[in-house]
């Protein structure tokens, strides 16, 4: 078999989803639009905080919509990517979940390719219109080594987030019904690499970094980005090492998700 | 009446079945309790120890309140009447001898009471342990806020009642829902106090019940309006829930009537 034989099953069954979704026009549109709205709401956030204030964190407005569109573009490419995988606790419950296991391909990766939510590209939209606009407001001294780290940024960061949601869906073959408890960490460390850590007090400061590596998304490389020397705990080199953070973050996630499915026993019948 | 307390306590024996979720939301809503506080109080740092009123510890306050009180009013999810109305179940609810509008609302306050304390507490004791809490030290604001409360949870239910029943005409609703998170998100203050809103959104969110539903039991709980200026904010919600719920029973009658249910 060659190495695209390999894949083609997670081509067939993402081709199948996509075809689903957009099958339906008007439904698949009021669901984009939701998920435009969703990404106004975050930003709109913003955008009223500087209503009030001229800088935030040693951020101005420029600086801080840079962050934030960096931490939503990881953000909700991750969630197109693999957010779905936080439905598993339904899986869980209703014992659907037997059916992958059966199936001759890893199981994390069935999940992931089981779903793509392609109405989330609707806060991704957001994301990338907001990072446009940014971008040229910033007065950045631009070198070769900082264009690499902005490219690489959104790619990292997607790959922090994805890691999370992953971790958050290991914790569910225990937790099951405490969803929401996961969603602490996903989302909360999404709201929280949205803003400069720099407002937090030290301990949060190093739980939304080291922990929860949601520092390392956007914050962390805005100030590389910006020159600025960042605060006490969390120093501008380290926006170097995100790269680190999320290998870090998925040797936990992968070893969790080992860890959960052994642990996993099924529903019965 | 009877029969509405005895709904109210269903609802509340429903909910009160998942305990390990109910933990795990007073979790998630402190942790958002301590991120959003620590922006309100970087905001009103940087606008120079004040911000529209709000001090620090007021700042704090309203982040903590606004988190103890987001599961009660219920801002993030309600579809059980547009699932009744899509699978046809409806038609058992108009066949009861009861208001469907009546009987989802106890449902729904019921929902509120269970989720009070369990949801409310944890956000409140971090608060007061981490950041501190300023709240008034006489009774009156926290009886008028608790009746401020009830209103809130009620107009929040008038507002879900309202889009779910877009289910009538159309039959995927998942779009038209998140949307109604996201405006009743940022207009309600969950997000950023209605107050520090600039003039054009504070007018637009003026225009809608949604700053009823957190802003309003927020500022009277916390004791920033009081007197006479706290019954007026319960005279307002209370009109956007008449309004509402009157717009919601007329929507709800039309529906019904090209309402087709399949099946025997």
């Amino acid at each position: 078999m060659a190495e695209a034989g390999r894949f083609r099953p997670y081509r067939v069954l993402l081709g199948s989803r996509m075809r689903s979704q957009t099958a339906y026009r008007r439904s698949f549109v009021s669901d984009l639009l939701g998920s435009v709205g969703i990404g106004l709401v975050e930003f709109a956030e913003v955008y009223i905080l500087f209503a009030n204030v001229e800088v935030l964190g040693e951020l101005d407005f420029a600086a801080a919509a840079l962050l934030f569109a960096l931490a939503n573009l990881g953000f909700s490419v991750a969630d197109l990517l693999v957010g779905h995988v936080d439905n598993l606790p339904v899986y869980l419950r209703e014992g659907t979940l037997d059916a992958y296991l059966l199936r001759p391909l890893p199981v994390l990766a069935q999940l992931i390719t089981s779903d793509v939510s392609l109405r989330r590209l609707g806060r991704v939209a957001v994301a990338v219109a907001v990072l446009v606009v940014a971008l040229p407001l910033n007065d950045i001294d631009w070198t070769a080594d900082k264009v690499t780290l902005l490219l690489l940024t959104p790619l990292i960061a997607t790959a922090v987030f994805a890691g999370l949601f992953v971790c958050a869906a290991a914790i569910q073959f225990w937790l099951v019904e405490g969803a929401e408890f996961a969603n602490a960490f996903t989302y909360g460390g999404s709201y929280a690499a949205s803003y400069p850590a720099s407002i937090f007090s030290l301990p949060m400061r190093l739980l939304f970094t080291f922990v929860v590596p949601a520092a390392f998304t956007a914050y962390l490389p805005v100030l590389v980005l910006l020159d600025l020397p960042g605060p006490a705990g969390t120093p501008q080199w380290l926006g170097w090492c995100a790269p680190l953070a999320a290998v870090v973050i998925w040797a936990v996630a992968l070893a969790g998700w080992r860890a959960g499915l052994r642990h996993y026993t099924g529903t019965g019948s | 009446m009877r029969l509405f307390a005895t709904l109210v306590v269903l609802g509340f024996r429903r909910w009160s079945t998942y305990r390990l979720a109910t933990a795990a939301g007073a979790f998630t809503n402190t942790v958002f309790g301590l991120i959003k506080a620590s922006i309100t109080v970087g905001a009103i740092g940087a606008a120079g120890g004040t911000l529209a009123g709000y001090d620090a510890l007021a700042g704090a306050t309203y982040a903590w309140v606004v988190q103890a009180l987001v599961a009660p009013v219920n801002v993030f999810h309600w579809n059980e009447l547009a699932l009744r109305i899509r699978d046809g179940d409806i038609a058992v609810d108009l066949a009861r001898p009861l208001d469907p509008q009546f009987a989802h609302l106890a449902g729904f306050l019921g929902r509120a009471v269970h989720q009070f304390i369990p949801r409310g507490a944890p956000p409140l004791l971090a608060g007061a342990l981490i950041t501190g809490l300023a709240l008034p030290t006489s009774p009156l604001p926290y009886l008028l806020g608790l009746v401020s409360v009830v209103l809130a949870v009620s107009v929040s239910f008038a507002t879900w009642w309202l889009v779910n029943l877009a289910a009538f005409w159309l039959i995927e609703l998942r779009g038209l829902l998140t949307l109604h998170i996201v405006g009743m998100s940022v207009l309600s203050g969950l997000v950023i106090p209605v107050h520090w809103f600039p003039d054009w959104l504070a007018t637009l969110a003026a225009l809608t019940p949604f700053p009823s539903i957190l802003q309003a039991p927020v500022d009277v709980i916390t004791g920033r309006v009081e007197g006479t200026a706290a019954l007026g904010v319960l005279a307002v919600q209370a009109a956007w829930l008449a309004g509402v719920l009157l717009l919601g029973r007329l929507v709800f009658a039309r529906g019904a009537r090209k309402l087709v249910v399949q099946g025997g």
